[in-house]
């Protein structure tokens, strides 16, 4: 079993009006030293261990689905795990 | 002529898009639920505004995959009009019918509110029945209206006359451009935020959306009296 965990973020170029929100209060919190907050998507996929071509496939699901490649860039992380 | 309704689950402007066509355009129309993988019997295409699929992951994202959207992909091929308004215009930006990508409105509030656009292209099956630099009056309803492209995709925008409609004086989501409407290359794909199909009679408030589907009825007519 395969614990696959995909990390969503916006792309450097694309604005975040999302993060900016969450800045902005940070600093009415007092939070100054907060210079940018970025809000993505984190997805995890559990996968069962007969999965042939692993990587080719959790890269398919990113640029069909997972991920919108205009304005978002992905990253992912497998991990191997036993079944409980 | 005969539109296509499409239905998505958690479609939700696709009554105003019926009754648009059927009650103030005077042509036929068929709700088609999005299973459905045969769109021949058409000549135009509607994917109406909504939430389709609860704006889940993206807005759009999972809609593009409903087995309907091969039809409207080979539809678009063949040339038929294909008018996507609010999250119908969302599912063609996921699907590549047309360039580019929502982001949430720069305000981050959900707009809902009558707005002034300006048509920019009016030489279109879907605005020639506008004046060039027109100004009309149809409301919005969205969330995630601020669209973007990047520079590549917005100078061939603008080479090939693809942005059709901007907001005038005031830009409510943030979008680039201050693109409201756009159109695909070929020019028989349209997606805009504001909702035409709103404003078709004057107990709407306005009727400045009419003349888009009268244009596109203007343009089959035309193209079928030359075939004929």
């Amino acid at each position: 079993m395969y614990k696959v965990k995909v990390y969503v973020t916006l792309k450097e170029s694309v604005l975040d009006p999302q993060g900016t929100a969450v800045k902005k209060s940070l600093h009415m919190m007092g939070y100054n030293d907060v210079d940018d907050v970025r809000i993505g998507k984190y997805l995890e996929l559990s996968i069962g261990e007969t999965a042939e071509q692993l990587e080719t496939m959790i890269e398919e699901i990113c640029s069909k689905l997972l991920v919108n490649p205009v304005i978002e860039d992905y990253r992912y992380e497998i991990e191997e795990c036993v079944p409980q | 002529m005969k539109f296509a309704v499409i239905v998505f689950p958690g479609s939700n402007c696709d009554v105003d898009m019926y009754h648009a066509v059927i009650d103030e355009l005077g042509e036929e129309a068929e709700y088609v639920w999005h299973d459905e993988t045969n769109l021949d019997r058409f000549e135009a295409i509607l994917l109406p505004g909504g939430f389709s699929f609860g704006d889940y992951l993206r807005t759009g994202a999972i809609a593009r995959f409903s087995p309907v959207m091969n039809e409207v992909v080979k539809a678009a091929e063949l040339g038929k009009p294909v008018l996507g308004v609010c999250n119908g215009f969302q599912i063609l930006l996921e699907a590549g019918l047309l360039p580019g990508a929502m982001r949430r409105n720069d305000s981050l509030k959900f707009i809902c509110s009558p707005v002034l656009l300006e048509v920019k292209n009016s030489n279109t099956m879907f605005t020639n029945q506008y004046a060039q630099g027109e100004l009309i009056e149809i409301p919005i309803a969205h969330g995630e209206g601020n669209y973007y492209c990047d520079e590549k995709t917005l100078a061939e925008l603008k080479a090939n006359n693809q942005i059709i409609f901007t907001y005038h004086s005031e830009n409510p989501n943030g979008s680039i451009e201050n693109i409201a409407g756009i159109m695909n290359k070929q020019g028989n794909v349209l997606g805009m935020m504001p909702h035409p199909e709103r404003a078709v009679a004057n107990l709407l408030g306005s009727h400045d959306g009419l003349k888009l589907f009268q244009s596109i009825v203007n343009q089959w007519r035309e193209s079928h009296a030359i075939k004929a």
